[in-house]
C-alpha cells in the first residue's frame, strides 16, 4: 500500500538523518561550538539584533586570534577555537534552541534578546544541561521563579534601569511633580513604567501620575498619543520604547514639541543618539540599558573596543554591540579562571560552568561581577546622562553612575518587594 | 478641546489609512484579489523614499523639490514593481479561486519581507527633513505638524481622483463593468486583461504612495509590512470589500475610533479597531458598503 | 468498502511505526516529531474547513486556548496528568468552539476568513495587555506527570512523545471516518453549492456549524500538545501569521487524505529548520518561494504526487458556470 512504503521511507529518512547528525557533533570535539541566537530577521534586527551580532563577532574574532587586550591572553577559550552556530530568534526559539544543542551540538549558548524568549528557554537550558548566557533580556522572572544551574545572565534586569532612571529624575530635576508614561503595550513596556512610576513614588510620594498610555508594540504612528500627552501636560515623559518605534516617538514629538515642554525620560535613548540627534531637544534624560555604548566608562578596552569596531563596521558600537560582546567575554574569563585554578589548559564545559558562578571580570564597559541570584545573575554599574547638543554633536552631560548597592535588589529578594518596602538596604551616596 | 483633538487625531489617522486601503480596495473590487502583498508595497515606497529622497534631502538640494521627487518616486515604483507582479505572476493565476489569490499573495509577501532585506539591509532608514518643512499649527495648547494635515489634503485629493476616475470618465465605466460582472464585460468585449495591469499598477502605486509618504515620520525598519497588511484588512473588509467609498467611511470611522480609545480610554486601544471591525460584520456581514453580488444557482 | 480498511491499517501500522521509532531515534527529533504531529492536528481542522470552502485566518485562537488551558490548568488547578489536560483542553475547545461557532457560521470566503482573524487578534490584544497571564511574554508550563507519578525529563518526554502517536492515529482514524461519512460528504457539497444542499433537504448552516467545532477542538488539542512539548505558552500562539502557517501546510499537504496533514506538517518543518540554518537571512524568502510554487504546479498539494485527487477534494475553482 503506497501509504505505508511512503512513510516507512520517511521514516528510514529520518532515523538517517538523526544518526548522521549524531555523530557528526560526536566528532566536533576540538572547536567549541557556540550558539549565538538574537534577532537576526524583522523588526527588532536592525537596533539590536545586528549590532549585538557585530559585537560578539568582533570579541569572538579577538578571542580566536589572541588579540584581546589585558587581562585577557592566550588564544580560544580554553585553548579552543569558537565556531560560531547563529541561529535566529524570531522563529520558534524553544525549538530552536533544542535543534542547536541537540542536533547541531552547541556546547554553549550566548542569547537572548526577548524575554519571552529566555521565559520558554531557561527550563530546557536546565534539562538539556547545556551552559547558556542571557546577555539582553530584561524580566526579573528568570531567577526569581527558581534558581538555575545551568543559566546565568550578563546584564541588569529591567527593573534596575527603571529604579536608577527614578533616582537620576530626583537627583537632576527636582522640579518634578507630576509624570506621564508612554510605553509599549506589553510585558517589557508594562513592568518598565510600574517599576518607574512605583520607584519615584517611593521615593516621592506626592508625585501624581497623569497619563499612562500602551500603545501597540510596532505601532509606528502616535499622533494621537502625542496629543493626548500634549493636552495632559505633565513635568516627565517615561518612556521605554525601543528600536524603530523609539525612532517614530522622537520625529513625531519633535516638530510638535512633545519633549520640548515636557521632559523626555528615554530609558533606551542611546540608540538614537548618532541618528537622531537633531531632533532630541536638550534637556531630554537618556539611557542606555546599562552603562554601554556612548556612555561606557573610559578605559584602555573600551577604546580598543570602539577603534576595532569602527574599523570592522564603519560605525560606532550601540549599546547591544556592548552587552552581547560582554556576555562572551564572560567565557573566556571564567576559562582562563577555570585553566588558572584546575592547572590544566583545556578546562572542560562543567569546570567553566562551576568557574563562571560569581565571576568578576573585564569588559569594554568596565568590570562586570556576577553576584545576584547565587552567582548566576550580574550586577553591573548603571548610568543616565541629560542630552545636550554641543557644536552638532550629541553628548551626554550631567552624568551619573549608580552602583549596583544603590539600585539593584540585594541578594534574596525581589525586586518588587523591594521597590514597594522602599529600598531597604540600599547603599546610594 | 478634546473633542477637536480627536477629531483632527481621528483625521489625520483616518487620510493615512484611506490611501492604504483605497489601493487593496480597488484591486479587490476589480480583480476580486485580496493582496496580502500590499504590505510589501507600503515596506517598498517607505523604503525608496527614505532611501533616495533621503541621500537628496542629505545632498542639501532645494528641500520643496525634494516633496516633488517623493511623489514621483513612490509613484513610479509602485506601478514598476505592481506591472511585475501582475504580469509576472498573477496573470497565470487568473481562474483561480479567491483564497488561493490570498495566499500567493501571502507567499509573495514573505519573499518580498527578505527581498527588501537583501536590497536594503536590516538598519534603519531616516529622512525626517520634509516632516518639518512645512512647519505647525496651534490649536489651542495643541501643536498639529502641517505635513500630517498635508497628508489629509492628499488623501481627500485621491479619494476625488478615484471618483472622478471611476464615475466620470471612459476607462472608469468600463473598471466599473469588470467589477460588477467580469465574465459579461468579456463578453461585451472590453480588453480586461489590460485594464486588469493598470489596475493592480494604480493599486500598488497607492500603497507605495502611502509608505513614501509615512516615511519621514517613522524609522523605517523591516517588518512594517506585516504590521501594516493587517490594519489595511480591518478597514477594507469594514468598509466592504472592492468599495472605495466603503474603505472612506472604514478609515474614518476607525480613524476616529482609535483617537477617541488613546484620548479618553487608552486600554481599549489594542481591541478598538478589531472591535469596530467585527462590531459592522455581525451587523452588516459583508460590511458597509458592499459590493452587490447575485447569488449563482 | 476496502478502501476503509486500508487506511485503517496504514494509519495504525503507521502510528505503531512511530511509536516504536521512540527506541532509536535522538530526543531533539522526539520533540520535533511531537511538533509536527501538534501542528499537524490543527492542519485536519483546516483542511476540514477548506472542503466546505471555508478558510480560516485565525485557527490559531483555539491553538492558542488550547495551549493556555494546559498552562492554566497546572498553575492554578495543579492538573499535571497528560490526559487529563488533553481531556480538558479538548472540552474549552468544544465549548469556545461552539460559542464563537454560533457568530462564524453565518460568514462565507473572503469574510469568513478576515473575521476569524480578527476574533483572533483580539485574543492576542487581550492576552498582550493582561500582566497576570504574563502578557508578550507568556508562561512556562509545569512538566506532565502521568496516573499521579512524578517524571523525569527523559520519561517524561517519551511519555509526550507516545501519547502524541497515539492521539494523532485516534484522530485520524475518526476524521477519516468523518470523511466517508454523511456529514463529511454534506461539507464537500456545501462547499460546492449551497442553495442546491438546501433544496436537497440539510442546512448548510448547522453542517458548516459542526465542522467548525471540530476544527477548533482539533486546533485546541494540538495547542494543548505544543505547550505540553514546549513546557511554554505565549500570545503568539493567535498572531495571525500562526494562523497563516497552518494554512501554508494545508496546502503544502493539499487535502486529499488524512495523511496529507502529516505530510505537509512533517516539510514544513525540515524546510523550515535547514532553511533557517543554511541561509538565516533568507527563510521568508525561501518559504514564501515554496508557497507560490506549490500554489501554481501542486495545487493539490504534496499528496497529489502520492495519490491524484479526485476532483470533488479539489479547492474549488470558481468564475466557471457550472456545467
Amino acid at each position: 500500500m503506497h501509504t505505508k512504503t511512503r512513510l516507512r521511507t520517511l521514516s528510514a529518512l529520518i532515523l538517517a538523518s538523526g544518526m548522521m547528525a549524531m555523530a557528526q557533533g560526536a566528532q566536533a570535539q576540538d572547536p567549541l561550538k557556540l550558539g549565538l541566537i538574537s534577532f537576526y530577521s524583522g523588526p527588532v534586527s536592525g537596533p539590536v539584533g545586528i549590532p549585538s551580532r557585530n559585537g560578539a563577532d568582533l570579541i569572538i574574532e579577538a578571542i580566536n586570534n589572541g588579540t584581546l587586550p589585558a587581562p585577557y591572553t592566550a588564544a580560544g577559550i580554553g585553548g579552543r577555537q569558537i565556531e560560531t552556530v547563529y541561529v535566529d530568534e524570531a522563529v520558534d526559539p524553544v525549538a530552536e534552541y533544542r535543534n542547536a544543542v541537540l542536533r547541531q551540538g552547541v556546547d554553549a549558548v550566548v542569547g537572548y534578546a526577548s524575554s519571552g524568549s529566555c521565559l520558554a528557554v531557561a527550563p530546557v537550558a536546565e534539562e538539556l544541561k547545556t551552559l547558556t548566557l542571557f546577555y539582553y533580556c530584561g524580566t526579573v522572572r528568570t531567577f526569581e521563579e527558581g534558581p538555575k544551574e545551568y543559566v546565568f545572565r550578563t546584564m541588569n534586569t529591567q527593573d534596575v534601569e527603571n529604579i536608577a532612571a527614578a533616582r537620576y529624575v530626583l537627583a537632576t530635576r527636582d522640579d518634578v511633580n507630576t509624570i506621564s508614561g508612554i510605553n509599549q503595550n506589553y510585558g517589557w513596556g508594562q513592568e518598565s513604567w510600574r517599576d518607574f512610576s512605583k520607584s519615584l513614588q517611593q521615593l516621592k510620594p506626592e508625585v501624581e501620575i497623569k497619563s499612562e498610555l500602551f500603545p501597540k508594540f510596532l505601532a509606528g504612528q502616535y499622533g494621537a498619543e502625542v496629543t493626548a500627552l500634549s493636552r495632559n501636560k505633565a513635568d516627565l515623559i517615561h518612556s521605554s520604547f525601543w528600536g524603530g518605534d523609539l525612532d517614530a516617538l522622537i520625529l513625531q514629538a519633535a516638530p510638535r514639541g512633545l519633549f520640548k515642554s515636557q521632559t523626555g525620560l528615554l530609558t533606551t535613548g542611546g540608540t538614537a543618539l548618532n541618528t537622531l540627534a537633531k531632533q532630541i531637544p536638550d534637556g531630554t534624560i537618556i539611557g542606555v540599558r546599562g552603562n554601554g555604548g556612548i556612555l561606557a566608562p573610559d578605559s584602555d578596552f573600551n577604546d580598543w573596543f570602539r577603534a576595532e569596531y569602527e574599523k570592522k563596521y564603519g560605525e560606532q558600537p550601540t549599546f547591544p554591540a556592548y552587552y552581547m560582546a560582554q556576555s562572551v567575554l564572560a567565557l573566556k574569563a571564567a576559562a582562563d579562571k577555570a585553566a588558572a585554578e584546575s592547572g590544566s589548559s583545556a578546562p572542560d564545559m562543567e569546570q567553566i560552568r562551576a568557574a563562571l558562578k560569581g565571576i568578576e571580570y573585564d569588559t569594554p564597559a568596565g568590570k562586570v561581577s556576577l553576584n545576584r541570584h547565587n552567582g548566576h545573575q550580574a550586577a553591573t554599574e548603571l548610568a543616565y546622562g541629560t542630552f545636550k547638543l554641543v557644536d552638532g554633536k550629541p553628548t551626554l552631560e550631567n552624568v551619573i553612575r549608580y552602583q549596583p548597592n544603590c539600585v539593584i535588589a540585594p541578594e534574596g529578594a525581589k525586586s518588587l518587594d523591594w521597590i514597594e518596602a522602599g529600598f531597604p538596604g540600599a547603599q546610594c551616596d | 478641546m478634546t473633542f477637536l483633538a480627536i477629531v483632527i487625531d481621528g483625521f489625520i489617522y483616518a487620510s493615512w489609512l484611506f490611501i492604504i486601503a483605497a489601493g487593496l480596495s480597488l484591486i479587490y473590487g476589480v480583480m476580486r484579489i485580496l493582496n496580502m502583498a500590499h504590505g510589501s508595497f507600503y515596506a517598498i515606497g517607505a523604503y525608496t523614499v527614505a532611501s533616495l529622497a533621503g541621500w537628496y534631502w542629505s545632498a542639501g538640494l532645494p528641500p520643496y523639490g525634494g516633496i516633488v521627487l517623493m511623489f514621483v518616486i513612490a509613484l513610479a515604483v509602485g506601478a514598476l514593481v505592481g506591472f511585475v507582479i501582475e504580469r509576472g505572476v498573477l496573470r497565470f493565476l487568473m481562474d483561480r479561486d479567491q483564497i488561493v489569490m490570498v495566499l500567493v499573495t501571502f507567499g509573495l509577501l514573505l519573499m518580498f519581507e527578505d527581498i527588501i532585506k537583501l536590497m536594503w539591509g536590516v538598519q534603519s532608514y531616516y529622512a525626517p527633513e520634509p516632516y518639518s518643512l512645512f512647519g505647525s499649527t496651534d490649536v489651542g495648547d495643541l501643536v498639529f505638524v502641517n505635513y500630517d494635515l498635508a497628508m489629509v489634503g492628499v488623501a481627500a485629493l485621491v479619494a476625488f481622483l478615484l471618483w472622478f476616475g471611476l464615475n466620470r470618465t471612459r476607462q472608469g465605466k468600463l473598471l466599473r463593468a469588470v467589477i460588477h460582472d467580469r465574465e459579461l464585460a468579456i463578453t461585451m468585449g472590453i480588453n480586461v486583461r489590460r485594464l486588469f495591469v493598470i489596475t493592480f499598477s494604480v493599486g500598488a502605486a497607492l500603497g507605495t504612495l502611502a509608505g513614501g509618504l509615512v516615511a519621514p515620520a517613522i524609522a523605517v525598519t523591516p517588518g512594517i509590512g506585516i504590521e501594516i497588511i493587517v490594519l489595511a484588512f480591518a478597514v477594507v473588509v469594514t468598509g466592504g470589500l472592492g468599495s472605495i467609498q466603503g474603505a472612506l467611511v472604514g478609515s474614518i470611522l476607525i480613524g476616529l475610533a482609535r483617537a477617541a480609545a488613546v484620548n479618553l480610554y487608552p486600554e481599549l486601544e489594542l481591541f478598538v479597531i478589531y472591535g469596530v471591525m467585527a462590531l459592522v460584520l455581525i451587523f452588516k456581514p459583508r460590511g458597509l458598503f458592499a459590493l452587490a453580488s447575485t447569488r449563482k444557482i | 468498502m476496502r478502501q476503509i480498511d486500508y487506511s485503517f491499517i496504514a494509519i495504525v501500522l503507521a502510528a505503531l511505526l512511530l511509536a516504536l521509532g521512540a527506541v532509536v531515534f535522538p530526543l531533539w527529533l522526539l520533540s520535533t516529531i511531537v511538533n509536527i504531529i501538534a501542528k499537524a492536528l490543527v492542519v485536519i481542522g483546516v483542511i476540514l474547513l477548506m472542503r466546505g470552502g471555508l478558510v480560516s485566518f485565525g485557527q490559531g485562537l483555539y491553538y492558542c486556548i488550547g495551549g493556555y488551558v494546559v498552562g492554566l490548568g497546572g498553575q492554578l488547578l495543579g492538573i499535571t496528568d497528560i490526559v487529563l489536560l488533553l481531556v480538558f483542553a479538548a472540552i474549552i475547545g468544544i465549548v469556545s468552539g461552539a460559542v464563537i461557532g454560533l457568530l462564524m457560521s453565518r460568514f462565507r470566503e473572503i469574510f469568513f476568513a478576515m473575521f476569524s482573524l480578527a476574533i483572533a487578534m483580539i485574543l492576542y490584544g487581550m492576552l498582550s495587555q493582561s500582566q497576570a497571564l504574563g502578557s508578550t511574554d507568556g508562561f512556562n508550563v509545569a512538566r506532565v506527570t502521568a496516573l499521579g507519578i512524578e517524571l523525569t525529563a527523559g520519561q517524561a518526554s517519551l511519555l509526550i512523545y507516545l501519547v502524541a502517536c497515539a492521539l494523532a492515529a485516534i484522530l485520524s482514524i475518526l476524521t477519516h471516518i468523518y470523511y466517508k461519512s454523511e456529514v463529511g460528504f454534506a461539507c464537500l457539497a456545501a462547499g460546492e453549492n449551497e442553495v442546491r444542499l438546501q433544496y436537497l433537504g440539510a442546512t448548510p448552516n448547522r453542517i458548516f456549524y459542526g465542522t467548525y467545532i471540530i476544527a477548533a477542538t482539533l486546533a485546541a488539542l494540538g495547542g494543548a500538545l505544543t505547550a505540553i512539548n514546549y513546557g511554554h505558552v505565549g500570545p503568539n500562539m493567535t498572531y495571525w501569521t500562526q494562523s497563516g502557517e497552518f494554512i501554508f501546510i494545508a496546502l503544502l499537504g493539499g487535502s486529499g487524505s488524512v495523511m496529507a496533514a502529516f505530510v505537509g506538517s512533517t516539510l514544513f518543518e525540515f524546510v523550515r529548520t535547514y532553511a533557517l540554518e543554511f541561509a538565516p537571512d533568507a527563510w521568508q524568502l525561501i518559504l514564501g518561494t515554496v508557497l507560490v510554487l506549490i500554489i501554481f504546479f501542486l495545487p493539490d498539494g504534496l499528496w497529489s504526487l502520492i495519490q491524484p485527487a479526485r476532483s470533488s477534494a479539489r479547492i474549488k475553482r470558481r468564475g466557471k458556470a457550472p456545467s
